[in-house]
């Protein structure tokens, strides 16, 4: 290389030193505040490992077009934002109609979060922040969250939403964030006050029974045991805490 | 005889192509900011295709970084001569490339201002959570090797720590390809072959990529590539083409072996609209097959623009498979009850028509935009240009071995 040349490399090498400084300072700043953001991130303290929640839903109850359950969980959970693509809208749960195309026979049920108990969204989540308590309850932490959406791609039951929009009126039991992943709760702040998840007790047909898997005199655990029913995508073996029956 | 080439990219030159660069960057930064402030609800993205443009655009640039660095490693761990003066670059473009999908990918998340979060809680089950070490690992396992391999001091460090980089490309990969391979839940993905494909395809992208950028510096430097060296790239991009081919194949071939997966595999492959004209027409058509014909028929492969095309081409296609095995493997619903029709609110039993908006579009691009302005940056400071001493390789019989 010839010395203008050197030289020139020289001048370049030092604006730009300069101005990567600079911009180096800036970004202290904000990379301080968010380290005070995770150190404020308490962990949960409360759930036994001895209960094991669950859910058992009777579908031949389960009247298509009746939708109580997912207006008393939007209701609970103050999931009241629209958006003009509702696909974007979150669910933490749904109706589905089932139809055999061979038989015509039809079906219809709520899906929610199946609360697996080896739940693939909790093996994938990079900070951990999709978690299953000790009473099986498997949650999102809305501090640790950083909305990857790997959870979503890992879900095999498409439980999990992205919140797509600045939430407000929220429900100060339920705190939701933009940008964060989340799904069903069980109505986690109502069953740890010992009452149902909402949806249960909205059921107009008694079709969604809630209680205990683990405790053999519970009504869930002696239907489960003495009644066929059915895990969804069972082939994975996941072992949910929701169960079907009817289908 | 080696000859003192004149570089060309100084002055209003350099600063008009920095420009543009730092221009395309900004608008991407713009754009993940708008995403960032209005929520997701910007996008095309919904609950079902969460996983966007800018994801097709970053792992295509993480996946190619780590693909660069084979120029670099047939270099100093298998001892070809005739591509030792080409690892500085290989490794800088590695760099620049990884730095760039991480950009996209980082900006992507429903909560970027979280990035510290990200790396103070890892959960090693996640393949994203191996990321918090397999990438900062990678740049500077590679910076150590670019930095040996410039320093005539330090040259003799060049061969282990080019194992180790070595090595460690391929762990990211294996991850990179993992992060759909273990997803059981879809169709699309759950296949012990991804990982590997990866791989291959990182080899194909990244020998793309480093062509292209080699093409360009050649041109600033007014110089031209020694024929015998430019037949050898060319012939090992070819190569890496047609083993992407392969690999696409037996993916496919194995997904349409499983009875439950035929469905999908017809709407992937025929029925889907948008994916299979991308599969067929992009990835196969413009990205494997014309590529091959330009790089191995005689005549067109004599054209020395033939390599840069096939280059180009092979990036084309990358970024449509992609974007057909990404968007493709969410558009098509989850199974969730085989042989039953379903309908919900919530779009069971859809085919989802994600269409990508501005933002997201400028964003993904903004990638391309960060991995070139890097890259032309150190360029301009340090001495990347590979050059050659044909008399010297030729007496060695490096061009011939």
């Amino acid at each position: 290389m010839s010395q203008p040349q050197d030289k020139s490399r020289r001048n370049f090498v030092g604006t730009a030193a300069v101005a990567g400084a600079g911009l180096g300072t800036l970004a202290l700043a904000p990379g301080l505040h968010l380290i005070q953001v995770s150190e404020a991130n308490t962990p949960s303290q409360g759930a036994s490992g001895k209960v094991r929640w669950g859910m058992l839903i009777d579908t031949t109850k389960c009247a298509s077009g009746c939708d109580a359950c997912v207006k008393a969980c939007n209701t609970e959970n103050g999931i009241n934002e629209t958006l003009k693509d509702a696909r974007q809208g979150s669910q933490w749960i749904r109706k589905i109609d089932l139809k055999n195309p061979k038989t015509g026979q039809e079906h219809s049920l709520p899906m929610l979060c199946q609360h697996c108990a080896h739940p693939p969204c909790v093996d994938v989540c990079p900070t951990g922040a999709s978690m299953k308590r000790a009473d099986g309850i498997v949650l999102v932490d809305r501090h640790t969250c950083i909305g990857c959406r790997y959870c979503m791609l890992a879900c095999p039951y498409k439980a999990r939403s992205l919140v797509h929009l600045p939430l407000t009126n929220q429900n100060p039991e339920v705190p939701r964030g933009q940008g964060c992943v989340e799904s069903c709760t069980f109505c986690v702040q109502r069953v740890d006050k010992g009452l149902k998840p909402a949806c249960v007790e909205s059921c107009p047909e008694g079709a969604m029974l809630f209680g205990d898997l683990n405790d053999p005199a519970s009504e869930i655990a002696q239907r489960i045991a003495n009644e066929k029913t059915t895990q969804v995508r069972g082939d994975l073996k996941l072992n949910l805490g929701v169960r079907y029956q009817g289908i | 005889m080696q000859t003192a080439l004149t570089n060309r990219l100084e002055g209003p030159s350099f600063y008009a192509l920095a420009g543009i660069g730092a221009l395309i960057s900004l608008l991407g930064l713009g754009a993940a900011l708008y995403m960032e402030t209005s929520g997701h609800h910007v996008t095309g993205m919904n609950n079902q295709v969460f996983w966007g443009l800018p994801h097709v655009f970053a792992i295509f640039l993480i996946v190619a970084a780590s693909g660069v660095l084979n120029v670099a490693s047939i270099g100093t761990v298998f001892g070809k001569k005739a591509y030792k003066s080409r690892g500085p670059l290989s490794g800088l473009l590695a760099i620049t490339m990884l730095a760039a999908g991480l950009f996209v990918i980082m900006l992507d998340l429903g909560r970027a201002d979280r990035l510290v979060i990200a790396m103070t809680h890892v959960n090693w089950t996640s393949v994203f959570g191996w990321n918090m070490v397999l990438y900062p690992v990678f740049f500077g396992l590679v910076g150590l090797y670019v930095w040996m391999l410039m320093d005539r001091k330090m040259y003799a460090y060049s061969k282990p720590v080019g194992v180790a980089a070595f090595i460690w490309r391929l762990v990211m990969t294996t991850g990179t390809g993992s992060i759909f391979g273990f997803v059981v839940a879809r169709q699309a993905y759950h296949s012990a072959v991804i990982a590997p494909m990866f791989i291959i395809m990182s080899f194909a992208w990244g020998l793309a990529a480093f062509l292209l950028f080699q093409s360009a510096m050649y041109k600033w430097h007014g110089a031209e590539l020694h024929e015998s060296i430019r037949k050898r790239l060319n012939g090992l991009l070819g190569v890496f083409i047609a083993a992407v081919f392969y690999f696409v194949l037996v993916y496919h071939l194995t997904n349409i072996y499983y009875a439950k997966q035929t469905d999908f595999e017809q709407f992937i492959l025929l029925s889907g609209g948008i994916f299979p004209q991308l599969f067929w027409g992009g990835f196969v058509v413009l990205g494997t097959i014309v590529p091959l014909l330009l790089l191995f028929v005689p005549s067109m492969q004599r054209s020395a623009g033939a390599g840069t095309a096939a280059a180009l081409l092979t990036i084309v296609g990358g970024l449509c498979f992609l974007y057909v095995f990404i968007i493709g493997g969410q558009a098509y619903p989850l199974d969730m009850f085989p042989g039953m029709e379903v309908k919900s609110t919530f779009f069971d039993g859809h085919i989802d028509n994600y269409v990508p908006s501005m933002p997201e579009i400028l964003l993904s691009v903004g990638g391309f935009g960060v991995a070139f302005l890097l890259t032309l940056i150190a360029v301009r400071v340090l001495p990347f240009m590979p050059q050659d001493d044909i008399a010297k390789l030729q007496a060695s019989g490096a061009l011939h071995d």
